[in-house]
């Protein structure tokens, strides 16, 4: 489940902000490591929503510092 | 001292100022050797609206883009601008990359992008979402991209031009506006180069249905092609347009000293306004006249030294003529300036048309040409003016000034003046 849940991501941030499918990977920062501005992270937190069909509150993007964070957000969220 | 550096300039403005780069992103063409070469052709970019809601429109054709912007710029980078952002931008890298790409420091750099309406399809769209789907699903961009002074934003970035960055507002006359308070830049010493313009990506059934609720739009469904037809007439209202014109204006003695190709020089630049109604000329174009006689006394001319006039001629029954009076009375009768409404091949390209008609005056200066006015079967009589019917005529050698007039709802007129650089 959860390397469906990084391949929709990494097509996401792909379509999003043009980082390679390949770059996103669970260990990668979105800000630091992918250069996703904060504008571009509303965007993949509401094509996240979307395509899983869950509710990312913003109290909780925060939390989201890693591709892996997300992937496990989203796992806990669709279980 | 910034003025200290005029020296022995034609130029009315106390800094001499040249156009050394142009960009075109227009329905006849996606760059400025594609344009020039269709209008000085007689080509129209006038044709039927290719999007399903066309079908319930009153007006169902306009001059639409030549080239989408989608197909000529990145994925990412598309889908976080306007259409009219879009437009700016790719007639910007064209126009930067003409000027031979300058080093400039960003504090010595400016931009001045004008629009008439902004990002109205991203506010209208994004109203759709709203009411469908509700406040969660707009788009974080919806801002950035709506906002009028968005096009001039997005230029500055991409070109770092941190001298300043300005979005001139006011209807059809924007992009006309935008090459005065560029020059004005750096007259006043603000800026050595800016880059400035015009852009509008107006096309959407609710401004058609305003425009053609106004009785401002030409309605010849059946012949797109001949529906843009100033001085003419059978004329009947405008054809709206979309694109941008972005032009490089340096200060000469910069451009001189990196040996920039000059185009042309920028003379002087008339702003008045009418105070007579909201959407209707003066009958007796006195604003018009004003803008026209302020653009020459900066320039330093007289009314005999125009040999051009790239007029706003946008196809109203009433505007046409409107201007043809304030060029008679500015000008006076013995004036023989070739005019010209290139309007009749784009379409009126709102906030862009001041910019795209500025560079083809400047252009007609350095190829000697003016492009021609099309659909002009049957000249109106009451317009008493020296017109480019229908084929391209040619300019003279020597020192040549030339105008381009833009007006706007509101009741801005513009008057800008250009001179041969020989």
């Amino acid at each position: 489940m959860s390397a469906e849940i990084l391949t929709g991501l990494a097509e996401i941030v792909n379509e999003v902000a043009g980082v390679p499918v390949g770059d996103v990977q669970l260990d990668k920062a979105f800000i630091d490591d992918l250069d996703i501005d904060s504008l571009s992270m509303v965007e993949v937190v509401m094509a996240a929503e979307d395509k899983w069909g869950v509710k990312i509150p913003d109290s909780e993007v925060k939390n989201l510092r890693t591709v892996g964070d997300a992937v496990t957000f989203i796992e806990k969220a669709t279980a | 001292m910034a003025h200290s550096s005029k020296s022995g300039s034609p130029s009315g403005s106390q800094v001499g100022i040249v156009i050394t780069g142009l960009g075109l992103f227009t329905p006849v063409g996606g760059d400025v050797a594609t344009t020039w070469t269709a209008i000085t052709a007689g080509t129209s970019g006038v044709r039927d609206l290719p999007y399903d809601w066309a079908a319930d429109s009153p007006v169902r054709f306009a001059g639409t883009l030549a080239v989408e912007p989608a197909d000529v710029m990145d994925r990412v980078e598309a889908r976080r601008l306007d259409r009219s952002q879009q437009s700016a931008l790719i007639a910007s890298r064209e126009a930067w990359a003409d000027a031979g790409a300058p080093d400039v420091e960003p504090e010595r750099m400016g931009t001045v992008v004008g629009t008439g309406i902004g990002g109205v399809i991203t506010l209208l769209d994004a109203y759709d979402v709203l009411k469908e789907r509700g406040p969660s699903r707009i788009s974080p961009h919806t801002v950035p991209m709506l906002m009028p002074n968005g096009p001039a934003a997005a230029v500055g970035l991409d070109m770092r031009a941190a001298a300043g960055v300005h979005s001139p507002v006011s209807a059809c006359a924007s992009g006309a506006e935008a090459i005065v308070w560029a020059a004005r830049m750096i007259a006043e010493g603000r800026a050595d180069v800016v880059v400035a313009g015009g852009t509008e990506a107006p096309i959407h059934p609710l401004t058609i249905a305003g425009f053609a609720s106004m009785r401002a739009l030409s309605t010849r469904n059946d012949a797109p092609a001949l529906a843009s037809r100033p001085y003419d007439i059978d004329r009947d209202g405008f054809v709206m347009g979309e694109g941008a014109g972005i032009l490089v204006l340096e200060r000469e003695d910069h451009a001189r000293a990196r040996g920039a190709r000059i185009y042309a020089r920028y003379a002087g630049g008339g702003m008045t306004a009418d105070a007579h109604h909201i959407a209707q000329p003066d009958p007796e174009g006195r604003g018009a006249a004003r803008a026209i006689r302020a653009a020459l006394a900066e320039a330093e001319a007289t009314p005999r030294d125009v040999a051009h006039i790239n007029a706003h001629a946008t196809s109203t029954p009433q505007g046409d003529i409107a201007e043809a009076v304030a060029i008679r009375a500015a000008l006076g009768d013995s004036t023989d300036a070739i005019v010209t409404g290139t309007k009749s091949m784009t379409g009126h390209m709102l906030g862009a048309a001041g910019a795209v008609e500025g560079i083809f005056t400047v252009l007609a200066l350095h190829h000697r040409l003016v492009p021609p006015t099309i659909n002009l079967n049957t000249l109106d009589p009451e317009v008493d003016l020296n017109i480019a019917a229908n084929t391209s005529r040619a300019l003279p050698s020597g020192d040549l000034l030339a105008l381009n007039n833009s007006f706007g709802f509101g009741g801005h007129d513009v008057a800008v003046a250009f001179r041969s650089d020989s």
